[in-house]
């Protein structure tokens, strides 16, 4: 057993950590969702507030917490765009959509034609017929992003590549959301 | 008192020590109270056998009530002073309360939340249910001859935030410590999945008198995760009673005016309802004021009044398969619970969405309570260690309201809770010193279609030019489910923050008042009350304090242990006095003092976590 002073050194967990480390995680797109799920629940099963409910306010402060910390790496890991986003970020390209606006002529024009598509789209099929495209158009682009920041070895310009791609997708999955509100009200 | 008692993590503290915690279902027509004894979860009866009390309140002179099945079987006879259903009208306001007309109530407009009018004064839905909770804590109470310890309480899984807090209000007027709300689709879903040892993903559909739910659990080991909730906080089977009821009138060509009227046709329609679960066809009849009303339903007549209930349930099921992106295929089982499934029309149509037969093999009206009971019983740490571990979500999104009357959402739906965001705001005109915050709850884009839960203004920002400040607005939702918000500005150094309860809740004083007001609480006795709570406080903080030095003392320094050791004594010996006060300033410090050594041992846990090592390697 170690002394008190080499036993707080050896623990290095901190809030501040980055998710892949917190999760212990390689640092790379590539994930396997069922894999995050289970270092998820193995976390909050060690973290959640609900573990301390007989240990008094304070440590249902640190509880909370952590358990928000978990939560919060957990969503931006086993969602594959927020992931690579956030790995762009980590490896020196953020996204920053708002000021990067720009888009190849042929992304643009493939969403014109989504949203008009969408507008003259009757009935629960013919939206969900959409949906299914976009989602093919979705998968092709991800895997593109996977291969720039997991195969590329000039780290640098493969995530300011990838970033780009994140950008594209952000505009894929606000299509989605529009999608899902239609069905919402069909 | 056994002061420093070391309990191993794992173990169960002696029997006699055990804490009495309880599972409450707080429901909209009728109420349970469950605990777990003998290592089994099992409804409380009253005097005479009864595990369902009806949730029905009547206010007599000389402020005496009943509570129950004697308050229900005058509904009709004193419909004004009779109070059912309130769960309806928690955290609403009378805007917010579809069809009020039809009800036998005197609504008042209060602020916040409505009230009703009685003969023994106004009455806020806070107080009835605080008057269902008390009768059941006193259930528990004379069942186990001792106190409480704690309670976990349902809500509907779609209570927004308003109702959230308005249901912990009626507890802590009752007199009851809140140990945890759970939605009570998860609360079934526990019950369930623990006693026929499933695993897989589930859906919960949870049709109870006045509201419906449903949710979409993975259970694996103990781990029950809501992967995606949805429903309508405003949908029960009281809505198919009036469906039936207004039929009938119109088939008859009756009007209803008085109060007598209104709630008697209800209640016929009630009858009528649940007879047709059984039997083809049946009678609605009633006494009105302008004589007997008797008129036949067959059950397809009834099935069509009903379809378009049923058809809004399967909209919200459709929805939170789809907000969890999975196909019906993939989940393996449909859960009833809620007494409106048994009506055999709900059935089917479930069956029918899922191509598989629906799950009845447990009573519906009992299930709730049993899982809170389960979950109230582990959260009291009676149970074992690591055996249940519940990921909830929040049903509704969390933002603020900007320019134009548009919503900006902070925290999404269906993300698990706890959970914390934040987002920048700026000032919008040079020199602007103040920022009004408007914190708002709902999946629409337009304010004003969403619920307003809260107002606040951030004060004292130092005069800049528009768009220099940095306005951090944090939410916070806890593991209860309710939100807080806090705003700060960031550049000037200066930091104002404000912390807000949604202005649904009762603010303290008001509950003060109201327990001042002689609630029907038998112990009058505020003081005593006060001081054994806080001894029992002070005793759980020492029992929690020991068996964590226990644990993991090694990880504190020398100088570190005596601080606290001096906490730990401080509280022992004023516990041992009779000032409330002084035990609690005292728990509170050795709260304070051992802040970072729970850091300290919670970081352990997650190193041992992440290694896969447990504590039995150590």
């Amino acid at each position: 057993m170690r002394g008190a002073a080499t036993g707080r050194a050896f623990f290095l967990m901190k809030l501040t950590d980055n998710d892949f480390a917190l999760f212990g995680l390689p640092e790379r797109q590539q994930q396997e969702r069922a894999e995050i799920d289970a270092r998820w629940k193995s976390l909050q099963a060690q973290v959640h507030p609900d573990r301390f409910a007989s240990e008094g306010a304070a440590a249902q402060r640190v509880a909370m917490q952590w358990a928000v910390r978990v939560n919060e790496a957990h969503k931006r890991l086993r969602d594959p765009l927020a992931r690579a986003a956030y790995l762009c970020e980590l490896r020196g390209a953020p996204i920053q959509a708002n000021e990067n606006t720009a888009m190849p002529a042929s992304f643009l024009m493939e969403q014109m034609e989504w949203r008009e598509a969408l507008d003259e789209a009757v009935g629960v099929a013919a939206i969900e017929a959409l949906d299914v495209e976009v989602d093919q158009r979705e998968k092709t682009l991800l895997s593109e992003v996977q291969q720039l920041l997991d195969d590329e070895n000039d780290a640098t310009t493969a995530a300011s590549a990838a970033a780009q791609k994140v950008r594209a997708l952000m505009f894929v999955q606000r299509f989605r959301s529009d999608i899902a509100k239609r069905l919402d009200n069909a | 008192m056994a002061l420093l008692q070391i309990s191993e993590p794992g173990q169960s503290p002696n029997p006699h020590e055990r804490r009495i915690a309880v599972g409450i279902d707080l429901g909209t027509t009728h109420s349970l109270v469950a605990s777990v004894r003998h290592g089994h979860a099992e409804c409380l009866p009253d005097d005479q056998g009864r595990v369902i009390l009806p949730s029905a309140v009547r206010y007599l002179e000389e402020g005496r009530r009943q509570i129950g099945a004697d308050a229900l079987a005058a509904q009709a006879e004193d419909p004004e002073n009779t109070l059912v259903s309130v769960k309806r009208f928690m955290g609403r306001r009378l805007a917010d309360v579809a069809g009020a007309e039809k009800l036998p109530y005197r609504f008042e407009d209060t602020p916040g939340m409505l009230s009703i009018v009685t003969r023994d004064g106004l009455k806020s839905p806070v107080q009835v249910s605080a008057e269902i909770l008390a009768t059941l804590r006193f259930r528990a109470e004379d069942t186990f001859v001792d106190d409480v310890f704690g309670a976990v309480i349902t809500v509907p899984a779609y209570f927004d935030d308003a109702q959230r807090q308005a249901t912990k209000d009626a507890a802590q007027l009752a007199g009851l410590k809140v140990l945890r709300l759970i939605n009570e689709p998860t609360a079934a879903a526990i019950a369930y999945g623990l006693d026929n040892a499933s695993e897989g993903l589930y859906a919960v559909y949870d049709l109870g008198g006045g509201t419906f739910d449903i949710s979409l659990l993975r259970l694996t080991k103990g781990v029950f995760e809501v992967v995606a909730t949805g429903g309508d906080a405003a949908l029960g089977g009281d809505d198919f009673d009036h469906a039936l009821a207004d039929w009938v009138l119109a088939q008859a060509g009756v009007k209803v005016r008085s109060a007598h009227d209104k709630r008697a046709i209800l209640v016929a329609a009630r009858a009528a309802k649940e007879a047709l679960s059984s039997a083809g066809e049946a009678r609605l009849t009633a006494e009105l004021d302008a004589g007997p009303l008797s008129v036949p339903v067959t059950r397809s007549q009834f099935e069509q009044l009903a379809k378009p209930l049923v058809d809004k349930t399967l909209s919200s099921v459709r929805r939170v398969l789809r907000d969890a992106k999975v196909k019906t295929d993939e989940v393996q089982g449909a859960v009833m619970v809620g007494g409106s499934t048994r009506m055999p029309c709900v059935r089917a149509a479930v069956s029918e969405l899922f191509g598989r037969e629906v799950l009845i093999n447990l009573n519906p009206d009992e299930v709730v309570a049993l899982g809170a009971a389960i979950q109230a019983n582990a959260l009291a740490g009676n149970g074992k260690d690591g055996e249940l571990l519940l990921l909830d979500v929040i049903p509704l999104s969390l933002g603020l309201e900007t320019m134009g009357g548009l919503t900006e959402r902070i925290i999404e739906r269906n993300s698990t809770i706890p959970v914390a965001a934040a987002q920048d705001f700026t000032t919008f005109k040079d020199g602007q010193t103040a920022l009004a915050l408007h914190v708002v709850q709902g999946e629409r884009e337009l304010v004003s279609e969403c619920r307003s839960l809260a107002r606040f203004e951030l004060r004292g920002i130092p005069p800049m030019a528009a768009g220099a400040a940095r306005i951090r607005v944090s939410f916070q939702v806890d593991a209860d489910g309710l939100l807080s918000v806090s705003a700060k500005e960031l550049t000037s150094g200066v930091e104002a923050t404000v912390q807000v309860k949604p202005s649904y809740g009762l603010a303290d004083d008001q509950i003060a008042h109201m327990l001042k007001d002689g609630f029907a609480s038998a112990e009058a006795d505020m003081v005593a009350r006060k001081l054994r709570e806080a001894r029992v406080e002070a005793e759980r903080m020492l029992l929690a304090t020991a068996s964590a030095l226990a644990a993991d003392g090694d990880l504190l320094s020398g100088a570190e242990r005596v601080d606290i050791d001096a906490l730990t004594s401080a509280v022992g010996d004023t516990a041992q006095g009779e000032d409330a006060d002084a035990i609690n300033a005292a728990v509170e410090a050795l709260a304070k003092g051992t802040e970072a050594f729970a850091a300290e041992r919670m970081n352990r846990g997650i190193q041992q976590a992440l290694t896969g090592r447990n504590i039995e390697n150590l």
